[in-house]
């Protein structure tokens, strides 16, 4: 089936015409569990990617090998044409290329304020020496704090901004780390799970402002499992399933594929998965 | 002894320099663990390096007083790189096993006969505050502040080590209200976070070892001025250990805690013996000798400290919310 992302036909490791992120025979064992087996995937630029699969597929392992929170067993990727592996996480971040993580990471005994402004990059105050020198960095932190303001407003989090973030609910703390891995304008955004957990009307606003950051140019990949929101933003969805990639396509065929609903419900099952949310099933074999 | 006697005695043990000495250990604890939550438990080595390596410079070399300091300070600040450099990758735990274990290992070192031509072996060092107190711009007399009497030389050495106190104080207030301690916060609260928005988190907690190391530097040579001998056994393990009562004791994300924690933690200390003394004296503690209180106090220091744990985990200073035991 044609599409615009994919060169030829829509299949597992398939060539994107415009690819920012290009990753070849990446693997991961843990003991004797191979947790990532991934032979070749493209993740296309300026779309929003949907990473997807049952539990333990290995999705945010292979979220932690590509921004270099852990070294992989073999494999290579580029990101923008850059050698990426082996590369420390903070320089992969500094690329352009921020992941936020699924167990929620928000620094819990600063102010939520202090969290935003924490993630913009390139602060001349986070220098040593120019820390002591105020006017290097006060008109740079006023520009970032309006930006986390703005930010802040959008994920419903402004009531909170001068509360520590051990002070918010899971869900708010879900929002705020991804208000502020979008503090540094990255270039791809990786988010694991960035809705479990949120509010299902807040949800809909979320998605709304992930489809303008696609607008404004920024490549979205995901890792979600309400289906529903699978469907509604994405361009293109991969599924893993037990560490390999199993399909690829736009979201409308990936539904219906044989191996998806395979590696979701068992071989057995012919429902469509559209109409199931995926995370209340039980994964079979 | 009366209890203007004893009060006199504790408010002396508020300013004096073997106070600040602490004071100033537990400023650059506090950068350790309060603001980047690193567990360094060799603080006392820092310090024993500032002093050591000030009489040596003195001594040896034949420095003055500022080509002295630097050699001291530079001497911590290589400590903190060659423990930190290996172990700042790893666990926080490594970090706390290592500095335990270098500082017992330095205060076995700098003691021994071996090492004494450099360090003066099991004697330490004496006699290398001249330039120092070559300085004094007080006339010659005394000086009465209230209920203690001092001479020119001891007003000077006071003058000097709480104008260090107060320089640290607003280096550290100004750094950490900067985005550079911003950073070391979120190191604090979680570094696979703060990696992941692109910060280098091995400089900065390097940067903040060595920086926390060098203020206990200047906490060591004041310890030593005012009597002029740095021994080893200064530098036990007992040193790191007051310093952190005196961190946890005021507040360990604070500024002032430290400050206010040394002075309460010295007069207190000074009080208890004082008044153990006075009933051991009265027979009222006849299972106690008079040469035991000495150590008995730091046991009745011990149950304060636990009741401040469990009633006031944050110190007197500390914000509830923003810091309790947790590093
Ligand atoms: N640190 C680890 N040590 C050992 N095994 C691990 C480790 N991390 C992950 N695994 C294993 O690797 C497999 C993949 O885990 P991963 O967390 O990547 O799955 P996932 O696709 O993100 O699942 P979920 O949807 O539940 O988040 C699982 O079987 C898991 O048990
Ligand atoms: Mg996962």
């Amino acid at each position: 089936m044609a599409n615009d992302i994919s060169v030829g036909k829509a299949e597992p490791g398939c060539k994107k015409i415009d690819p920012i992120l290009v990753a070849d025979n990446v693997t991961r064992q843990f003991g004797g569990l191979t947790a990532v087996d991934v032979k070749h995937v493209e993740i296309p630029r300026g779309k929003i990617t949907a990473l997807i699969g049952p539990n333990g597929a290995g999705k945010t392992t292979f979220f932690n090998l590509l921004t270099g929170f852990d070294k992989p067993n073999t494999g290579t990727w580029t990101y923008e044409g850059k050698d990426l592996a082996g590369m420390p996480s903070y320089k992969v971040a500094r690329l352009g290329m921020i992941r936020t993580f699924q167990l929620t990471k928000a620094l819990s005994l600063l102010t939520v304020i202090d969290n935003m402004r924490l993630g913009a990059q390139g602060q001349a105050g986070e220098g040593f020496f120019k820390a002591f020198i105020r006017p290097l960095w006060s008109a740079n932190e006023k520009r970032i704090t309006a930006k986390a303001d703005e930010l802040l407003t959008r994920f419903k989090l402004d009531a909170k901004r001068e509360d520590y973030a051990a002070a918010l609910s899971g869900g708010q703390r879900k929002l705020l780390e991804m208000a502020r891995a979008l503090m540094s304008d990255p270039k791809l955004v990786m988010l694991d799970e960035p809705m479990a957990g949120v509010n299902p009307a807040l949800t809909q606003s979320l998605l709304e402002h992930i489809k303008d950051l696609k607008n404004n140019g920024t490549t979205v990949l995901f890792v979600e499992h309400d289906m529903h929101m699978v469907r509604n933003i994405s361009d293109w969805v991969i599924v893993m399933a037990e560490g390999k990639i199993v399909a690829e396509g736009p979201p409308s065929q990936v539904m219906k594929d044989q191996a998806v609903i395979d590696a979701y419900l068992g071989a057995h099952a012919d429902t469509d998965l559209g109409t199931v949310a995926i995370n209340k099933i039980k994964v079979g074999k | 002894m009366d209890i203007i006697q004893i009060l006199s005695l504790a408010l002396n043990e508020l300013v004096a320099p073997m106070t600040v000495g602490y004071i100033l250990c537990a400023i650059g604890l506090a950068v350790h663990f309060g603001f980047t939550g690193l567990l360094n438990f060799g603080q006392a080595a820092f310090a024993a390096l500032g002093a050591y390596g000030y009489g040596y410079a003195v001594l040896v070399f034949g420095w003055d007083l500022w080509g002295a300091i630097l050699f001291g300070l530079i001497c911590a600040m290589a400590f903190a790189a060659l423990l930190g450099i290996p172990t700042l990758r790893l666990r926080a735990d490594y970090l706390a096993i290592v500095t335990i274990a270098a500082s017992q290992a330095l205060r076995f070192t700098v003691g021994s006969s071996t090492a004494a031509p450099i360090t003066g072996g099991s004697a330490g060092q004496s006699q290398f505050g001249e330039s120092f107190y070559a300085l004094n711009p007080f006339p010659e007399g005394e000086y009465n502040l209230g209920t203690v009497t001092l001479t020119n030389l001891e007003l000077w050495m006071r003058v000097v080590a709480w104008g260090l106190v107060a320089i640290a104080a607003l280096f550290v207030f100004a750094l950490t209200r900067s985005p550079w301690g911003r950073v070391l916060k979120g190191i604090r609260e979680d570094e696979d976070a703060v990696r992941a928005l692109g910060k280098n988190v091995f400089a900065y907690k390097l940067q903040a070892l060595v920086i926390g190391g060098s203020i206990a530097a200047f906490g060591g040579m004041v310890f030593v001025m005012s009597s002029q001998a740095n021994e080893p056994t200064n530098w036990g393990t007992n040193f790191t250990f007051i310093t952190w009562t005196i961190l946890l004791l005021g507040g360990a994300a604070t500024i002032l805690g430290p400050i206010v924690g040394g002075m309460v933690f010295f007069a207190l200390l000074t009080l208890i013996e004082s008044f153990l003394e006075i009933l051991v004296n009265a027979g009222l503690l006849p299972f106690l000798l008079i040469e035991q209180v000495a150590q008995i106090r730091f046991l009745l220091v011990g149950l304060i400290l636990m009741l401040l744990v469990i009633f006031r985990p944050q110190g007197f200073f500390g914000n509830k919310k923003e810091m309790q035991f947790n590093g």
